[in-house]
């Protein structure tokens, strides 16, 4: 009877959780699933087209290959640029210095606004042609192009933005390296290694887990950037798709065209790509990260 | 960490320092420029300005025909005090079952929450979207609130991490004292799991104060729009016209999440130490 009451009590606690994950994602992800495979534009009834939709994405739709062109080439850019940063800084800031608190709250201040509309609309401004930044590359004498409105450069705007916002990345670093036990680089001292030496040797060996812990994150949360480049391009992903990313086109494909069901192709296309990626880094991980505990 | 000893304390200090003013360089020149007269925004890359002005900030606030700012922000306000309570509630409901109470499918439920982790919400956007629209719910706030009282993987991940790590003698000698499992949550696990309650409460507040895309989906009436809507729709309707307005209205757009960051600084940066949230 008591153990019946325990059951009881651990399923009220969990109803909320349980009927959202059924009604609000097990229940969607399925419909999605068969959505894909549907013509449906939200007002009349889904209509099935088979394998329709994958084959245009396939074969048929160059504004999404220009999309996953700039995507992955936003990925492939502001990942590891933006994980150097962030280790780079994170090595300067773990000196034993002082006032490493007050560094790490203006090092993380990027991060904490860098999702806003605000700052992308910032970004507009900085970047424009006669835009701050290019005024600060006059004072050296250099003319900057339109980073913006000049389909060559727009994606590096977006690149920048994101890597501008490695605070978040950094505290993980930070958190990470304060883990490595003084001892090893006292007795490397011993042993005469360098600072080079040491951090080959010990530093980035150490490190390695959360590396491939920010790497994952970071990788998976930046084939979903949208904001950015919405408020950048102004809704449109241009000039000529140079800033469509994936998350973009898909919002345009299911809400401004309401082609819903490709939309839901497109979002599962996505997911495997992300799947990929991630899987990639998972079955790599044992060639490259070192768990000091011998791995569990 | 191997000490660059070869270089000197204020050597780096300057260096991070100088590192840390470029990068923030830009925020500090909307900040300067949402003060300076519009001719100097596009001539000036200093900070300060000639002469101040907050004709800005007031031609900002009423730059909008038939609306003020100020209802976006008691909109954006409003969801975020939903959201932030209905996470709270059924994210640490949903911990306590998984931390501390034995039930058939425990594990089952807790990988299949784990396995959503990754999942990107495109997958579930378009079904979820038909959803709300069935029920007449699309530009109301509902669909941005009511999905928020059925708990969030992650923080129900975070926070079981947090209740696993108080002790277990306390839920008996609870017992012993003839509390039930209510009392147990309310009187003991909740007040104790606070940190871990607060880093919930800061990141819910933060993902909903800049919560675009939703808000961007789901909002169409003007009256409804929410901060980072009603900026987006000033930008486009005053153009490159008028910067000055513009940046005075981010400026204050990010003022919440700097009082709230600066607040609760120290739930924050364990709560991204802990789980890597916030990218």
């Amino acid at each position: 009877m008591q153990r019946y009451k325990t059951y009881m009590a651990g399923y009220a606690f969990l109803l909320p959780w349980l009927i959202g994950f059924l009604a609000l994602t097990l229940g969607p992800i399925i419909a999605s699933m068969y959505l894909s495979f549907t013509q449906y534009d939200l007002l009349t009834a889904p209509k099935w087209v088979g394998l329709a939709n994958y084959k245009t994405m396939f074969t048929d739709d160059f504004r999404l290959t220009d999309s996953v062109q700039v995507t992955f080439k936003y990925v492939l850019l502001s990942v590891p640029l933006k994980l150097a940063f962030a280790l780079l800084l994170a090595i300067l800031l773990n000196q034993g210095l002082r006032m490493l608190h007050f560094y790490r709250t203006i090092y993380y201040i990027p991060s904490l606004l860098g999702g806003s509309v605000a700052i992308s609309v910032l970004w507009k401004q900085v970047f424009d042609q006669d835009g701050l930044f290019n005024r600060m590359l006059g004072v050296f004498g250099i003319e900057g192009p339109a980073w913006i409105s000049n389909p060559h450069y727009a994606v590096y705007s977006l690149v920048g933005l994101s890597v501008w916002q490695f605070g978040s990345v950094m505290i993980i670093f930070l958190a990470g390296l304060k883990q490595v036990p003084q001892e090893l680089y006292e007795a490397a001292t011993v042993d005469g290694a360098g600072i080079l030496r040491k951090f080959a040797r010990i530093t980035l060996p150490l490190l390695t887990p959360v590396i491939f812990f920010n790497l994952t994150i970071t990788l998976i949360q930046s084939f979903q950037t949208f904001t950015k480049a919405f408020v950048i391009s102004g809704g449109t992903g241009g000039p000529i798709n140079s800033t469509l990313l994936y998350s973009l086109y898909l919002y345009m494909k299911g809400f401004t065209f309401m082609e819903m069901g490709y939309a839901s192709a497109m979002a599962w296309l996505l997911l495997a790509i992300i799947a990929v990626f991630t899987g990639v880094l998972f079955l790599t991980s044992r060639f490259w990260v070192f768990y000091s505990d011998g791995g569990k | 960490m191997p000490h660059l000893s070869r270089i000197k304390p204020y050597a780096l200090h300057l260096l991070i320092t100088g590192v840390g003013i470029l990068m923030l360089y830009p925020v500090l020149w909307m900040i300067a420029s949402s003060f300076k007269p519009t001719t100097e925004i596009f001539t000036q890359s200093g900070l300060w300005p000639s002469r101040f002005t907050l004709e800005h900030y007031h031609n900002g606030w009423f730059g909008l025909r038939n609306i003020e700012f100020g209802r976006f922000f008691v909109n954006s306000f409003f969801l975020c005090v939903i959201a932030v309570g209905g996470t709270v509630i059924s994210s640490s409901m949903a911990a306590f079952a998984f931390a501390r109470i034995e039930f058939p499918l425990r594990r089952f439920w807790f990988a299949l929450m784990l396995g959503t982790f990754m999942l990107p919400g495109h997958v579930t956007l378009i079904p979820q979207y038909t959803i709300f629209h069935e029920m007449g719910w699309v530009d109301t706030f509902l669909p941005l609130t009511v999905p928020k009282f059925f708990a969030d993987a992650f923080y129900v991940f975070l926070m079981v991490q947090f209740i696993r790590g108080i002790p277990r003698e306390l839920d008996e000698s609870a017992a012993i004292d003839g509390c039930g499992w209510f009392k147990l949550y309310i009187r003991i696990i909740l007040p104790l799991a606070l940190p871990a309650i607060m880093t919930t409460a800061i990141f819910t507040f933060m993902a909903t104060w800049d919560d675009f895309f939703g808000q961007l989906i789901y909002l169409s009436d003007i009256k409804k729009f929410t901060v980072p809507l009603g900026l987006r729709l000033f930008l486009d309707s005053t153009g490159n016209s008028n910067w000055g307005a513009v940046f005075a209205m981010s400026v204050l757009s990010v003022i919440p999440s700097f009082i709230v960051y600066f607040a609760g600084q120290k739930y924050f940066t364990e709560g991204i130490a802990t789980t890597g949230l916030k990218g």
